[in-house]
């Protein structure tokens, strides 16, 4: 592989991107988790398979979009879609959890809607869905750095606010924390990672890889720091192991990438059961 | 002469069209400890959601620090415990340093980072509830009595002028609830600090209050200890909607 990566740019293009999306995704998905905001990233990401779909149909049909990629009406619908999440939430104050029924049926629906106008599922189509390793071009590669400056900006300058915010929000408010501007910046940028994410992970998959590793780094962090180190680091590994399987069983990576998270998770979830067991016989 | 902490001005609150709140009068001052005490439904939430800052101002004035509330600025002067504090997320993965950290925001400014300085006062604020020694532990891993103190430590790191509580010790077995009053009353005592208390349990922390607000919907009631050791058994079961019967400082120490 060491070979093939240093003579096709393509490679080099996949690699770069999924170590990137490995940081963001996990760093991201670790305020998504402890705020229970889990399934809204599941919600944004077929609101991104409307506009992927849209795209690829209107491409068909209208020469603009014939040279538009389309992962750009893709992050363009995901962020609409983070917004009218919001606008829901505030209409739906006591069900706020309706807003993501809502907006993922509204995607699928669209998606469906465009996907059946194309005349089905295509190579491209499969490839957003599902992530693939080949397809990561500079353009792509290009927009999921941008897009990992922005959301380590946001984290970076933000930090305090959205700890504060996720650990109690009524707090946060009573502290000053402008969580009415700050909400609606931080779907924003959930759906910015979802975008950036795709292309690697495919649009299905997306969420998996915001929540399976922290999902295992939550198991053996104290700290909110460690939580984020150990996301990260497990979403390395994932993306790492998944690419290579990808590359040699030439498959869709986000299979892989998420095939990956899981195993991590088994195996933290074993290794704190059985460090519990014996611990418990030791009397502690 | 003490400075004015809050100043409530006629203020009425409406949901749903029910009044619940009716032309309320309360004036705290410097190193005052009060407690705010009526039955479930009285508007005690309200009306400490309204001093916060956390539902509108429908009718009549709050001022903080003589400035109404819309202008509030210093909100690093107030320390607020909620009702809710100890029924976080217990899985959340924070330390307990990171969690009192987290009270210096309102201190920060914005896209200011956290510095040394503030370890050094996230230290103090800990060991003035004696839980220093809990700073790198899970908050999640503290008994309840021992995350209420960490809360409290969370709003004392920005050393505020006072402190708000909102029935704090729901949650807590009574020997944690007697050594959190005491806790209470010591920050009162030693560091100055004013205490608004919303609680129930009416005769252990009338004992200790300065003074006294007995609210349902209008405020019966609100001045002094010995003003309120005065009030009638009676009287006071009739607002309170139920008999009430207290046990007064002199019988309680008998």
């Amino acid at each position: 592989m060491i070979e093939a990566l240093l003579n096709y740019q393509f490679l080099q293009n996949a690699v770069w991107a999924g170590l990137i999306i490995g940081i963001i995704a996990p760093l991201l998905g670790l305020f998504i988790v402890v705020r229970r905001l889990a399934l809204i990233a599941d919600a944004l990401s077929h609101v991104a398979l409307a506009g992927i779909a849209g795209s690829l149909y209107l491409s068909q049909q209208v020469a603009f979009f014939a040279t538009l990629n389309p992962i750009f009406l893709g992050i363009g619908t995901a962020v609409g879609g983070s917004l009218l999440i919001e606008r829901l939430r505030k209409t739906y104050k006591d069900f706020e959890e309706l807003a993501i029924p809502i907006i993922l049926s509204a995607g699928i629906g669209f998606g469906a809607i465009f996907i059946s106008l194309a005349k089905g599922f295509s190579t491209d189509l499969v490839g957003y869905l599902f992530g693939s390793v080949s397809a990561v071009g500079r353009v792509d590669l290009y927009v999921i750095i941008g897009i990992a400056i922005v959301v380590i900006l946001f984290i970076g300058l933000f930090y305090k606010e959205l700890f504060t915010l996720s650990f109690d929000s009524e707090y946060a408010l009573v502290a000053g924390v402008k969580g009415r501007y700050l909400q609606p910046l931080f779907m924003i940028i959930v759906a910015l990672v979802i975008g950036a994410s795709m292309r690697i992970v495919g649009i299905l998959l997306v969420s998996s890889l915001m929540t399976i590793p922290v999902a295992a780094a939550i198991q053996l962090a104290k700290s909110f720091k460690g939580a984020l180190g150990l996301s990260i680091l497990f979403g390395e590994i994932a993306v790492i192991v998944g690419l290579i399987a990808a590359f040699y069983l030439d498959i869709a990576p986000g299979g892989t990438i998420v095939v990956c998270s899981i195993f991590l998770l088994v195996c933290v979830l074993l290794w704190k059961k059985v460090n519990g067991m014996m611990r418990s016989r030791e009397g502690y | 002469m003490a400075r004015t902490l809050i100043n409530i001005r006629n203020v009425s609150y409406r949901y749903h069209d029910v009044d619940v709140l009716k032309n309320i009068d309360l004036m705290v001052k410097e190193g005052e400890f009060w407690a705010l005490i009526g039955p479930n439904g009285s508007g005690k939430s309200t009306l400490i959601k309204l001093l916060l800052g956390l539902l509108p101002v429908q009718k009549g004035e709050i001022e903080w620090f003589g400035e109404p509330i819309q202008q509030l600025k210093n909100r690093d002067q107030i320390g607020y415990v909620s009702q809710k504090s100890n029924a976080f997320n217990s899985s959340f993965p924070a330390t307990v340093f990171e969690v009192v950290r987290s009270g210096l925001v309102s201190q920060k400014g914005l896209f200011s980072r956290f510095t040394k300085a503030d370890e050094v006062k996230v230290h103090e604020a800990l060991q003035l509830v004696q839980m220093d020694q809990f700073a790198g532990r899970s908050i999640g891993q503290l008994s309840g009595g021992q995350q209420q103190r960490a809360f409290i430590a969370r709003a004392l790191v920005s050393k505020p002028s006072i402190l708000i509580m909102d029935e704090p010790t729901v949650g807590i077995d009574q020997q944690n609830v007697e050594k959190f009053y005491e806790l209470l009353h010591r920050l009162n005592e030693q560091q100055g600090i004013a205490i608004l208390l919303v609680t129930h349990e009416i005769d252990l922390v009338t004992s200790l209050a300065s003074h006294v607000a007995c609210l349902n919907q209008t405020m019966h009631f609100h001045g002094g200890q010995q003003q309120y050791e005065q009030l009638d058994d009676e009287q006071y079961s009739k607002w309170y909607g139920h008999p009430v019967r207290r046990v007064h400082q002199k019988e309680g120490a008998e």
